[in-house]
């Protein structure tokens, strides 16, 4: 039975790091990239704070110079990030290229990469989608042995920071028909990276490989199985990014109709805005509950892993979408503007809840799992 | 640790020793479930057994205190019980308005005189309970309640009618809400009483539901006495105990929401109306999609009740989580008996005759339409989220 309750410490962390993003990394941090068209797409003195407070090596076991937080306090640093829009290289970086690195890396890449990440000196990303929607299995990359490594022909979209990461992680095919993972420096000859701006204003790439020199992580045999856990893991941190934007999005809508007045009285005493705001309460509860046995199975390394993660995207992704279409909704003409925040939260869960499938993937793979 | 651990072992060996075989089986239909009372009816001997053996450990009521006959278990010790005998699919050997309802405000609200009264029989199943609370003017405002009770110094004369009262014609006694001062503020004026149903002046007519069934009765006071000592705290502080109580009722219907230890899960229910296709999938992919987001939910909303009783053991989470355990729950079990009705088809739609075990399924269908309306309808729960949790209106 996986753990529903927060001890001390990860109510402590979560209180830091709800304070972190509040302080540093608030909405106005996401509307001054995006209007100032920063290269980078986020800050990298906030990055060096992040990386201060442990939260860049969150997921990095000690002797690679992590806290080796585990997932479940992970979690509660994308639930604040969430809250606050907050533009960081933490989930790509931090969550997938991390766990990409220390589940199928040697002990050598391990030692090589992840301390780099842990002091913020390094950046990743994981480069898996080639279809508009995800299809983790449609891998028509091809990774070719040459010397003591690959070359890689192919195309990857959507790849989170794919425009920052210093190595990026690729998935690929090789000539026996295998899927692998396969590392690649960003400088690497034949890599074209052109930058997508995306809806939400953070960062994605297309990346387009033509000979590309890699090498392989870790053991080539052993890709496809590292990286169905790596899937699992970022997915379960969205849905906790997801949860706290919900959140966020929900106590925004509720303290807007608390105060705006119409027919002369605050239209949070009309039942019809009552009932749906009670209804979206109870569907984040749901949420809150499935998020958290996401990420205590992935800690636990329970059995049960893959379907609790997928429940918990396919219903973060559906009360994220809820919660942010009925917020614009109870706004009215203002939840349309540029000046208000909400209209921001719907950009950012959009995104969030496509990468690595969204409500219908998980959907599908949940009653899959559960044997129909 | 170790002692829990022991208390496990003890348990479980206890539980084989004496729960009988045909009692590890889920209940299929009302006359499955125990209810005891004076004139108790059990389908079998081995059902008697249970309830008696149980009752003599008190264990029909785990964490009621010994001195009322109760079991006087911790939680913990509590929730191992419940999961031993969740492990070998023990029926509840005992379901009881007393244990559910009236017995926790009885321990938290009343004297020790009416717990000494009252809170044994309970717990032996000697005495079977029923809650005077609607009448055909107060459903959903429970608190206009009509019923009136005049003070005649040592006892109460009580006229009104009740309705939806669960079971009141094979009940023994019956709580019953009253209006002891009609000048008051409407929940100001209530007060909480018990009275025999055996009084005179107590008479009890079934309702006829859509299900087919009557599981409600009118009930009508005609100068009935109830004694002042059967007064359950204080006069005139009735709604208070009414909405621990309540809160109560609607833990208890939350529950419907989570599949009972041994029932088929719904997809299973599916596949065996449906079939299976080729590739291992429901063989209606429309339904399939519909199961699934049922599924999701249900399993989610499982997991929600886990974490809400988990977090009010360690003093956290809010209140008033039970309007918004109770709301999504019965909703949830109506959309699960849509599905199953959807699945069967032509044969979820005959209502008579051996084949089709008496119409069971679309008579249970048609009872569920009750769950978002008893205890408190969905709106009424969704307006106690918004003021209580929101701070809406």
């Amino acid at each position: 039975m996986v753990n529903l309750v927060l001890d001390d410490d990860a109510r402590m962390l979560k209180d830091s790091a709800e304070r972190f993003m509040a302080d540093k990394l608030p909405v106005k941090e996401l509307r001054r990239v995006r209007d100032t068209e920063d290269a980078d797409g986020f800050s990298r003195d906030a990055w060096a704070e992040m990386a201060a407070m442990g939260f860049a090596g969150a997921l990095i076991p000690e002797e690679f110079g992590g806290a080796g937080m585990g997932h479940v306090a992970m979690g509660l640093v994308m639930e604040a990030a969430g809250r606050n829009l907050s533009p960081s290289p933490l989930f790509a970086t931090a969550v997938l290229g991390v766990s990409a690195v220390a589940l199928a890396g040697s002990e050598a890449q391990k030692a090589d990469i992840l301390p780099r990440v842990a002091e913020g000196k390094l950046l990743l990303a994981l480069a898996v989608d080639e279809f508009r929607r995800h299809r983790p299995t449609q891998v028509d990359t091809e990774a070719t042995p040459e010397g003591d490594g690959y070359t890689l022909r192919g195309a990857k979209l959507n790849v989170a920071d794919g425009h920052v990461a210093d190595r990026i992680v690729v998935s690929a095919k090789t000539p026996d028909g295998a899927v692998g993972l396969f590392l690649v420096d960003s400088g690497a000859t034949g890599l074209e990276v052109e930058r997508t701006v995306m809806v939400d204003s953070r960062n994605a790439a297309i990346l387009r490989f033509e000979g590309t020199p890699a090498v392989a992580l870790g053991d080539v045999g052993a890709g496809a199985g590292a990286l169905a856990q790596v899937l699992d893991i970022g997915a379960a941190h969205l849905s906790a990014e997801l949860l706290g934007l919900s959140l966020e999005a929900f106590e925004r809508t509720v303290a807007y109709i608390n105060e705006r007045k119409q027919f002369g009285v605050i239209i949070g005493t009309f039942q019809s805005l009552q009932h749906r705001a009670a209804h979206l309460f109870a569907e984040i509860e749901l949420v809150k509950s499935a998020v958290l046995a996401a990420l205590s199975a992935l800690d636990e390394g329970a059995e049960r892993t893959p379907l609790l993660v997928s429940l918990a995207k396919a219903k973060a992704a559906q009360v994220a979408d809820l919660a942010t279409n009925e917020g614009i909704q109870m706004h009215g003409g203002v939840g349309m503007t540029d000046e208000y925040d909400i209209g921001l939260y719907m950009k950012r869960a959009r995104p969030a809840a496509q990468m690595l499938g969204d409500e219908r993937f998980h959907t599908d793979r949940f009653a899959t799992l559960r044997g129909y | 640790m170790f002692d829990l651990e022991d208390f496990r072992a003890d348990t479980r060996a206890w539980l084989e020793e004496n729960c009988p075989a045909s009692m590890r089986e889920p209940a299929r239909e009302d006359a499955d479930r125990c209810w005891g009372g004076r004139n108790p009816q059990f389908k079998s001997e081995d059902q008697r057994l249970w309830m008696e053996r149980m009752a003599e450990r008190g264990w029909t009521a785990p964490e009621w205190p010994t001195e009322y006959g109760g079991g006087g278990l911790s939680k913990e010790q509590a929730k191992i019980l419940r999961e031993e005998m969740a492990r070998i699919h023990a029926r509840s050997p005992l379901d009881s308005f007393g244990i559910w309802m009236i017995g926790p405000a009885l321990l938290k609200y009343g004297s020790e005189a009416l717990k000494q009264q009252h809170l044994p029989p309970i717990v032996r199943g000697e005495i079977r309970w029923c809650q005077g609370y609607s009448e055909p003017g107060a459903g959903s405002d429970l608190a206009g309640l009509q019923t009136r009770a005049i003070d005649h110094g040592d006892h109460y004369i009580v006229n009104g009618q009740k309705i939806w009262t669960s079971y009141a014609n094979k009940a023994d006694w019956c709580f019953c809400l009253v209006r002891t001062d009609p000048d008051a503020k409407k929940q100001l004026g209530i007060s909480l009483v018990l009275f025999d149903m055996a009084t005179p002046g107590v008479e009890t007519r079934p309702i006829k539901l859509i299900s087919g069934a009557s599981p409600f009765c009118e009930t009508f006071l005609t100068d009935v006495r109830v004694e002042k000592s059967q007064l359950v705290g204080e006069e005139n502080k009735g709604w208070t105990y009414a909405k621990y109580l309540l809160t109560h009722e609607r833990e208890m219907i939350s529950g419907m929401g989570r599949t009972a230890s041994g029932d088929k899960a719904l997809w299973e229910l599916v596949a065996d109306a449906t079939g299976m296709d080729a590739d291992g999938r429901l063989d209606d992919p429309m339904l399939r999609t519909d199961v699934a987001r049922w599924d999701l939910d249900a399993m989610a909303f499982a997991l929600t009740s886990e974490r809400i009783n988990a977090e009010a053991k360690a003093g956290q989470g809010v209140g008033a989580a039970s309007a918004m355990l109770k709301y999504y729950g019965t909703e949830l079990n109506k959309r699960r008996y849509e599905l199953a009705i959807a699945a069967e088809g032509a044969d979820a739609m005959v209502w008579e005759g051996q084949a089709h075990k008496g119409g069971a399924l679309p008579r249970a269908w048609l009872r569920t339409k009750a769950n978002s309306i008893e205890g408190g309808t969905t709106e009424v729960q969704l307006n106690i989220i918004s003021k209580n949790i929101l701070g809406l209106g």
